[in-house]
């Protein structure tokens, strides 16, 4: 698989070049000016460590270089509905915005997103690599793109599980090993994935099973047997949370809440990287910009997501950049000083079994399976 | 006013000789009702910016919200040619539609995909059957292959085999018409299929439940708002000046803090390592290893929402408490009344308007919410609201959305008729 692959050198050049730790150096990049663009512009993303990370490494060296000035809204949660009806009323306020590749895979099909094209609109890798291969198919689709790669993955309390910590995700349903909560996100995404995954269906057979009735009866049946001891979470936050009150001994959150609950708030938890499920994010240009601003949202993606910026992300929170060609380049953490490599979901040692979420499945059969998600959780 | 001049001769022609007139000879009724009328204009000016308001900020969106749960012209709008081709044919012949209908169907899609409106199109019909999405998103990228002169049934067979499944056509020939109403009946937990109106398989039934659930939990706070509220709005009538306002700002204080500290304050305490478990395991009264599930159930939501919408129960009761004269109590007590039958004969019948008022008011706040359930709710204490905002925020299908919020605005309206029957909705008294 494309995708899989693509991690996976990813991840190898991390290690390799990554380990020796060379140090990120803010390489200075000759920007092109940009012509009849708008003065000002509103960037939308997550809030928190990740958005502060996208200031450090993106806003503020673009709002140097370029006097523009930027203006922050942490609406990426709801953004796909903003949009939908900011298009429809015709007053498009946000320029550029931050989404998961699904939310990007919805926006494109439903033509609220501009495309963008990889050859002219994009930094090529300094060895001139066009960012259309530099990406591969981390480039859902040609409206999106990406940043980073972050996964959904499990923590757990390491007072809490005795001297046998949890190895596999299959743990997680082991409640007789492992007694007490689980905290899961309340969604079918991932959730009946690692149910099946742990009825003994093989990997790559996953979707094959999900696609028929009794596939879903079998994933259903699997959750059922911990049903009554899960909290259900809605929020990325909730997990780490739940897990510091001791009301969970384990959960699946973003790796890189579980990073700051574990690295910077020193709380008794450590990371379960098997089956992680690997996401990414990145950037979309909402339709209906006016062209200055268009311009400017334009100017601004080609500068952010070329390869020392997204590198420099990396600095600051512990996701993996979405280029190849950023992975080398990948160091230590700003104030921490510590090495973010191991920290990464593509690190080997993190992703030597991991679950690879399909969009494109996913986006035909959400409507159908989430209806069934929530009966099944009203029951 | 064709009428009005008719019968106004009339009573001219029949009291003729005792007519008072004004002093410019017209009839005094006349003149009386055309003054009134002006006043009325004149009042109606003065509150016509706040009708305007409400008319363009209230009344307009929701008109609007409500049309998107019956309106449905995407399919007709992206494929005209080819809804007209399938109207022709007869999914019932277990036979695919002909060659002239995918022919229609290649020409629809190459301006679709040259718009890129195919795609979404593909999202609105995999609302009703699942893999739609897919098929269009592909089919789109694979139009610029189509060749006009080879047949045009192989060729879309070959892009998707879905292309060849009856069930595919007889979809797209289900939502052609500009209404459906197909997310009504999803809302009632119902398909449309090829034997008519059926229930949804079990599996997927949600949202009748959802209803009767919200409404209940709904009943239920209101119930425990009156039952908590009424001996504090007692209370606060009734005690000292002094003591009744310190009373009052510990009712206020909660009611002007953020709805999401007192909802995670609830968390905080509620939670199986939280304040009020810790205190009862330290007392001895549960064992540590079996502490109380009160958060994530239905127990929290209703504790949550009962505190939260207590104030809007106090504060209508209290108002009305205050105009109840102590004398009345005096009289029956003088009378010779027990305690009992004062409260209950003399007291309680007063406070019923107060009553009325707030349980209308923290009935109808309970019924539409959201963000409280959401955070305390687990699995068995959300709500239809839940996935009402789910449908607008994730999963984008308004017409659903809109669908069920029409149904929780009627039930609204229905209730409150009921209400307006029972106890009177002029037996309400706000303050």
């Amino acid at each position: 698989m494309n995708f899989k692959s693509l991690l996976m050198s990813t991840a190898a050049a991390s290690v390799m070049l990554g380990a020796s730790s060379i140090a990120a150096t803010s390489g200075s990049h000759e920007m092109a000016p940009c012509d009849n663009c708008a003065n000002e512009m509103t960037i939308v993303s997550w809030g928190g460590a990740y958005s502060a990370s996208q200031k450090a490494a993106y806003d503020d060296p673009y709002a140097a270089a370029t006097g523009v000035k930027i203006i922050n809204d942490e609406s990426s949660a709801e953004a796909v509905a903003k949009i939908r009806a900011m298009n429809e009323a015709g007053n498009v306020t946000w320029d550029v915005v931050d989404v998961v590749a699904a939310d990007a895979l919805r926006l494109c099909d439903e033509g609220l997103a501009e495309e963008i094209d990889g050859a002219t609109e994009l930094a090529a890798a300094p060895d001139g690599t066009s960012a259309d291969d530099d990406f591969g198919a981390l480039r859902v689709n040609e409206c999106f793109v990406p940043q980073i790669v972050y996964s959904t993955t499990f923590g757990y309390r390491t007072d809490k599980v005795g001297d046998t910590p949890p190895t596999t995700v299959c743990d997680v349903f082991d409640t007789t090993k492992y007694p007490g909560k689980r905290a899961l996100q309340k969604r079918p995404i991932d959730n009946m994935e690692w149910a099946l995954y742990c009825d003994g269906v093989a990997k790559d057979k996953i979707y094959e099973v999900l696609g028929t009735d009794e596939g879903v009866a079998q994933a259903f049946a699997k959750l059922d047997t911990i049903k009554g001891d899960v909290v259900w979470w809605s929020a990325g936050a909730e997990t780490p949370q739940l897990l510091a009150d001791g009301e969970v001994v384990m959960g699946s959150t973003f790796n890189g809440r579980l990073f700051s609950a574990i690295v910077e708030q020193k709380q008794p938890i450590a990371m379960l990287w098997d089956m992680q499920s690997f996401d990414l994010d990145g950037w979309i240009i909402p339709k209906g910009l006016s062209p200055e601003r268009l311009a400017r949202a334009k100017h601004y993606v080609k500068f952010a997501t070329d390869t020392q910026r997204l590198a420099d992300q990396s600095k600051y929170i512990s996701y993996g950049p979405a280029r190849k060609s950023s992975a080398p380049l990948v160091g230590k953490h700003e104030t921490l000083g510590i090495d973010m490599g191991p920290h990464m979901p593509t690190d080997p040692a993190n992703s030597s079994n991991v679950h690879l979420y399909d969009y494109g499945w996913w986006a035909d059969n959400r409507d159908d399976l989430d209806a069934k998600f929530q009966a099944w959780l009203a029951k | 006013m064709v009428d009005q001049t008719a019968s106004n001769s009339q009573l001219q022609a029949q009291d003729n000789v005792s007519l008072l007139t004004t002093h410019d000879g017209q009839p005094l009724k006349k003149s009386l009702a055309k003054a009134l009328r002006r006043e009325k204009l004149r009042a109606l000016l003065l509150i016509a910016p706040l009708l305007l308001f409400i008319f363009l900020t209230f009344i307009l969106p929701i008109a609007d919200m409500l049309m998107r749960s019956v309106e449905n012209d995407i399919v007709s709008n992206t494929l005209p040619q080819a809804v007209v081709e399938l109207q022709a044919w007869d999914p019932q012949s277990g036979e695919l539609p002909p060659e002239s209908a995918y022919v229609a169907l290649a020409a629809d899609l190459k301006i679709a995909v040259k718009e890129k409106i195919h795609t979404r199109l593909g999202s609105r019909l995999n609302y009703d059957k699942a893999g739609m999405s897919g098929l269009f998103r592909k089919t789109g990228r694979e139009m610029r292959k189509f060749d006009d002169n080879q047949p045009a049934k192989d060729q879309f067979i070959s892009f998707d085999k879905d292309w060849g499944e009856i069930e595919t056509f007889t979809v797209i020939r289900r939502l052609s018409p500009n209404y459906t109403d197909s997310y009504f009946l999803s809302s009632v937990d119902r398909e449309r299929t090829s034997l008519g109106v059926q229930m949804k398989p079990e599996n997927e039934q949600i949202y009748i439940k959802l209803f009767i659930r919200t409404i209940m939990m709904s009943i239920l706070i209101t119930l425990s708002c009156v039952l908590l509220g009424y001996p504090v709005a007692y209370l606060l009538a009734t005690l000292p000046t002094k003591s009744s306002n310190m009373l009052l700002i510990l009712v206020l204080l909660p009611f002007w803090t953020s709805l999401l500290v007192r909802t995670s304050a609830w968390k905080v305490l509620l939670q199986q390592q939280g304040v009020i478990n810790d205190l009862l395991v330290w007392i001895g009264i549960i064992a540590d290893d079996n502490r109380l599930v009160m958060i994530n159930n239905m127990t929290g939501t209703i504790i949550a929402m009962t505190h939260i919408l207590l104030p809007f129960m106090i504060l209508p009761l209290y108002s009305v408490m205050k105009t109840i004269s102590p004398s009345f109590v005096r009289a029956s007590k003088s009378m010779g009344a027990t305690d009992w039958t004062t409260f209950w004969k003399i007291y309680f019948p007063n406070t019923i308007p107060g009553i009325g008022a707030g349980s209308i008011l923290v009935f109808i706040l309970a019924i539409g919410y959201y963000i409280t359930p959401e955070l305390v709710g687990g699995t068995s204490g959300v709500f239809i609201s839940n996935r009402i905002a789910y449908h607008i925020s994730s999963s984008l299908n308004w017409g659903l959305a809109a669908a069920l919020g029409a149904i929780l605005l009627f039930l609204v309206l229905a209730l409150y008729w009921v209400y307006d029957r029972i106890v009177g909705i002029d037996n309400v008294k706000l303050g």
